[in-house]
């Protein structure tokens, strides 16, 4: 960034006026934080705590008290009609990563029609995509699950993949992260130099946008993994469940048979682990500019 | 082609250019190609279905046995009066719209606030901060509310271990009167990590030179804070409170998922959850398609409303040169 070489001499010049008020860390800010991010651990310190207690220990014993049967749990939880609760794990797997990356190739394209090329009906095509950022995507399963009943796709893994790879937000985000980071000179020296349009799109334009499309990419595979109304409606046959509706329905049982709140408990913690493990690696990625839509990579 | 010999360039240009025309003509709607048609499949028709069924009825002849003895008629308005008069659809109107005003202005106002903060420059630990606050929003709405539909448990809930303790009486979160800020606080924990990233985002794009120089007029962290940074990020703002506001009308999953530990949740607390419960348990996908009709107007209202009031478009139509 060019703005930090140029204030940095500024700063060196204000730093002696006032020294010690730069630094003396300021307690009460740091508290607030601090306690904004206790409240947000809280629930996550509570599944690893209560994972590792025993259905009866888990209604006994002191809630943050921390027992010995994880493993149990775990056992537990995987004998579950032959190992269910992994293949919903599998099955989010698929869904939230085939279609993340389809959905992201199928925006980067779009958004790159969008920023790069004059053509007819372009403001139109913007102008919807834009309305469709506003329509509340939950509304539409039930068309959805009607439309697909008629084709024969519901309780397909189709049924929830197919309508999670359209995003006019991905492609709205998509058009401004070509607008900014890819030049038209430099697609009009690929295109002297005879590449075709595709070429220069993924040879040029994709490497260019790649940070924002690592964001859109996230957007869409958390969007997707959360998502519950879409299978919850589509989806009858469990073994397509993803895990939201797949727990859903243990918490259900868990009504009637309160055992069944320890493998509810420690399927909740074990489906946390992947997506906070990707979050924490992908997490400088998350630099979502919406406004302003700009990409500082 | 020998098109790479120099001396020829000149002559071949006019060929080359009479021929990319053609192909970048059709390249943009190669690209648009699979998004526009997912686009009509997906969105544009089931809200054009959703229209069409929720203009519709089926009549029942006779005993409704038999082939012909249930036909589908035009109904004209009738779905929407119904469902606009269905004192449960208003009552779950109602809830939500005490939840979205428990839910938006306190979740922007932390998001605000916490965004600040890290980027403020005297406060510490910042980087642990950031991400817990943020790590939320990796789980699901169904997690969430599982995880804190057992901390709303009395036998299991360290609160009131600790009320407890104290020898206090504990509020009922789970009853009928709470159960609301229960969820609402579902979707604070959920949502407060994501917007202030969202903001911070846009307060990091802020040239620092900008404040440089009221720093050195002696103002005050805070009044950096109110009167340069709020307003800069004010367009991020806008657009994070038009999403949270979609996102309130659209609360199902939390609701859906707390019901089997309370009985305080009906079947159709939200919206959202009376249109399923129409359109599946009662198999009337007519006026379930009218209720969607009618969440999908609001919200497209409030949006544009919203837009129109606070910015003048402007956080959008700023990109649409």
């Amino acid at each position: 960034m060019t703005t930090t070489s140029l204030t940095r001499p500024v700063v060196r010049v204000a730093q002696p006026l006032r020294p010690e008020r730069r630094e003396r860390p300021s307690v009460l800010g740091s508290a607030v934080l601090v306690v904004g991010a206790v409240y947000c651990l809280l629930p996550v310190l509570w599944v690893l705590v209560a994972s590792s207690k025993s259905a009866n220990e888990l209604f006994s014993t002191f809630t943050f008290l921390p027992s010995t049967h994880l493993l149990d749990n775990v056992a537990e939880l995987s004998g579950y009609r032959g190992g269910l609760y992994w293949r919903w794990m599998l099955n989010t797997a698929l869904y939230a990563g085939v279609g993340g990356g389809l959905s992201v190739l199928i925006s980067a394209m779009a958004g790159y029609a969008l920023a790069k090329y004059p053509f007819r009906g372009k403001k139109l095509v913007f102008n919807l995509i834009l309305a469709g950022v506003l329509v509340p995507g939950v509304v539409l399963a039930i068309p959805q699950y009607l439309l697909l009943a008629e084709i024969n796709l519901t309780n397909t893994y189709w049924s929830v993949l197919l309508p999670s790879l359209i995003s006019p937000y991905g492609i709205y985000l998509c058009r401004i992260y070509a607008a900014a980071s890819v030049p038209d000179e430099l697609l009009e020296a690929a295109r002297t130099d005879g590449a075709s349009e595709w070429r220069t799109f993924s040879r040029i334009a994709v490497p260019l946008m790649g940070p924002g499309l690592v964001t859109v990419f996230l957007f869409q595979f958390v969007g997707i993994w959360n998502n519950f109304m879409l299978p919850y409606i589509m989806l009858g046959n469990d073994r397509l469940y993803p895990l939201t509706v797949g727990l859903n329905g243990l918490l259900n049982q868990g009504a009637s048979q309160p055992a069944m709140y320890t493998s509810v408990i420690t399927g909740s913690l074990l489906s946390i682990i992947p997506l906070a493990a990707l979050f924490l690696t992908l997490q400088r990625y998350w630099k979502v500019d919406l406004a302003a839509g700009s990409v500082k990579a | 082609m020998t098109t790479l010999a120099s001396p020829r360039a000149a002559d071949t240009r006019p060929a080359r250019t009479h021929r990319r025309p053609r192909r970048r003509t059709a390249a943009p709607y190669v690209f648009l190609a699979p998004a526009l048609t997912l686009f009509a499949l997906f969105l544009a028709l089931p809200i054009g279905y959703a229209l069409y069924l929720s203009f519709r009825t089926v009549e029942v002849k006779g005993l409704g046995l038999g082939a012909g003895a249930r036909t589908e008629v035009w109904a004209g308005f009738d779905n929407y009066t119904r469902a606009l008069d269905d004192p449960e659809f208003l009552a779950s109107v109602g809830r939500v719209g005490l939840y979205g005003l428990l839910l938006v202005p306190t979740m922007l106002g932390l998001a605000l606030l916490f965004a600040l903060l890290l980027d403020a420059r005297r406060t510490r630990a910042k980087g642990f901060s950031r991400v817990s606050i943020f790590l939320p929003y990796a789980v699901p709405a169904v997690i969430a509310s599982l995880l804190w539909g057992f901390l709303y448990l009395p036998r299991v809930s360290p609160f009131y271990f600790l009320f407890d303790k104290v020898g206090w009486d504990a509020p009922q979160i789970l009853s009928s009167q709470l159960v609301v800020f229960a969820i609402a606080n579902i979707g604070l924990w959920g949502g407060v990590g994501f917007n202030m990233i969202v903001i911070y985002t846009a307060l990091k794009a802020i040239p620092s030179e900008l404040y440089e120089a009221a720093r050195l007029d002696g103002a005050s962290e805070l009044v950096v804070a109110l009167r340069i940074k709020v307003p800069i990020v004010l367009p991020s703002l806008v657009l994070t409170f038009l999403f949270s506001m979609i996102a309130t009308l659209q609360v199902f999953a939390e609701p859906m998922t707390l019901r089997p530990l309370t009985n305080t949740i009906s079947t159709t607390w939200s919206p959202l959850m009376k249109v399923y419960r129409d359109a599946f348990t009662r198999d009337d996908i007519y006026s379930a398609a009218a209720t969607s009709v009618v969440i999908a107007l609001a919200t497209f209202a409030l949006s544009y409303l919203f837009l129109r009031v606070v910015q003048d478009g402007r956080a959008f139509s700023q990109e649409s040169r």
